[in-house]
């Protein structure tokens, strides 16, 4: 594991660095996607860098007010280059909402767009992986397999490699599938595979966050975004037209 | 409605293997315990991790000529005057083996830190942590937990409160 890289006297995050990799390499397929999709690729482009920008805004704001105390005594803590104060729930939230807001105001079609996105989001899983591969994050849970990882002072299950290999593999199957079919298809088929990869590689993590009973939230929150995945790909296949008709976007 | 099925057994039986979850080998990651360690102090009194159990301890790895270092220690100071009596301890540990006591000593005297500053002399504790840069922040809880690993600096004061607070509030 390499948490930091140190170039000269920069202490460089591997984790977040390789997440940036992976946002560069996101935005440059949802532009090629874009183009394919016969988008305004710079509406798409904008798109994305809107939400992302907005997402990191708004988890800084959300672990702030998480934390009013704090940040009222220093409030310039907002600023802090550290990346451990973020909240998720309220970065997504914003972000997303933001992206939304901007797509509606230059009218662009929603699921022709999330497909536009679809392998930006496959690239970011894969991102995600390698990151906590280099951080050390998301350990699995210990076991003596051939293909154990030695982290943490055990021998332990690679779940970061396991989450690398099922962030390729539904990238191959949209690559196969997900751009042939019908509009919102290939966003709604990485969301699928994605969740549906969270669901299977969590029973090895070794760092869950556990409901009551022992119930792993990823587990739980994955099965609930597969199943939400599932049926709108039966309503959207639904909504097609009976014949070969164009891709419709409602 | 068969991939969610299968998806939601799944999910069951691996609830049960969480619940049969084993102790961790302590190791400087949150969620394991942290490793324990015994260093002088500047007055040349032995201070180990495990005194201080059943308080919130910030283990700050530092050394004098890191800028950084040097940024965050007011920010450090203040949380340990204000939040000291509600059970939190910083322990400065300072990379002897790459500053010397000298330095070290001058820079505690020269910013009035309060806190207890350690000598790692021997370097134990820098590979215990793991240490790849400076300064290097864990934070433990009062189990001897460590609840958050900070990399880098200057952590500012807002981040080291926020930190702290949820971990204060339990029950010693």
């Amino acid at each position: 594991m390499f948490p930091t890289l140190q170039l000269g006297p920069l202490a460089l995050p591997t984790g977040p660095f390789t997440l940036l990799l992976g946002v560069w390499l996101g935005l440059w397929l949802a532009e090629r996607e874009a183009d394919r999709l016969e988008l305004n690729r710079d509406h798409v482009s904008a798109l994305a860098m809107t939400g992302l920008l907005a997402g990191l805004v708004g988890a800084r704001l959300g672990y702030a007010l998480a934390h009013l105390d704090a940040y009222l005594v220093d409030p310039l803590g907002l600023i802090s280059n550290n990346l451990a104060t973020f909240s998720l729930p309220a970065g997504l939230l914003i972000g997303v909402g933001a992206a939304w807001l901007y797509g509606r105001r230059q009218r662009l079609p929603l699921r022709v767009t999330l497909d536009a996105l679809a392998p930006a989001l496959g690239a970011l899983s894969g991102a995600l992986a390698l990151s906590q591969l280099a951080s050390g994050d998301g350990f699995g849970a210990p076991a003596r397999l051939p293909w154990s990882l030695y982290l943490w002072d055990e021998w332990r299950h690679p779940t970061q490699v396991y989450a690398l290999l099922a962030a390729l593999l539904v990238f191959g199957a949209w690559w196969r599938w997900g751009q042939s079919a019908f509009a919102g298809f290939g966003f709604l088929l990485v969301v699928a595979g994605t969740a549906a990869a969270t669901v299977f590689i969590e029973a090895y993590r070794g760092d869950s966050a556990l409901l009551a009973g022992g119930w792993r939230t990823a587990q739980v929150l994955g099965l609930l975004v597969l199943g939400a995945s599932l049926i709108l790909i039966k309503r959207w296949h639904d909504a097609q037209p009976p014949t070969d008709g164009p891709r419709v976007d409602r | 409605m068969v991939t969610l099925l299968v998806g939601a057994l799944w999910t069951s039986a691996s609830r049960e293997v969480a619940a049969g979850d084993v102790a961790r080998m302590p190791s400087p990651h949150a969620g394991f315990p942290a490793p324990d360690f015994a260093l002088e102090d500047l007055s040349g009194e032995t201070v180990s991790l495990a005194d201080y159990r059943g308080q919130v301890v910030i283990v700050n790895l530092w050394a004098s000529w890191c800028g950084p270092c040097r940024a965050e220690m007011p920010a450090l100071q203040s949380v340990y005057e204000s939040l000291s009596a509600e059970g939190l301890v910083v322990l400065a540990v300072n990379s002897t083996a790459q500053d010397t006591e000298e330095a070290a000593r001058a820079f505690v005297t020269e910013h009035a830190l309060t806190f207890p500053v350690l000598l790692d002399r021997e370097d134990s504790v820098s590979q215990a942590y793991r240490l790849r840069s400076l300064p290097s922040t864990f934070i433990v809880d009062r189990q001897g937990v460590i609840d958050s690993v900070l990399i880098g600096g200057p952590l500012a004061e807002a981040v080291l409160r926020s930190k702290v607070a949820d971990l204060l509030a339990e029950a010693p």
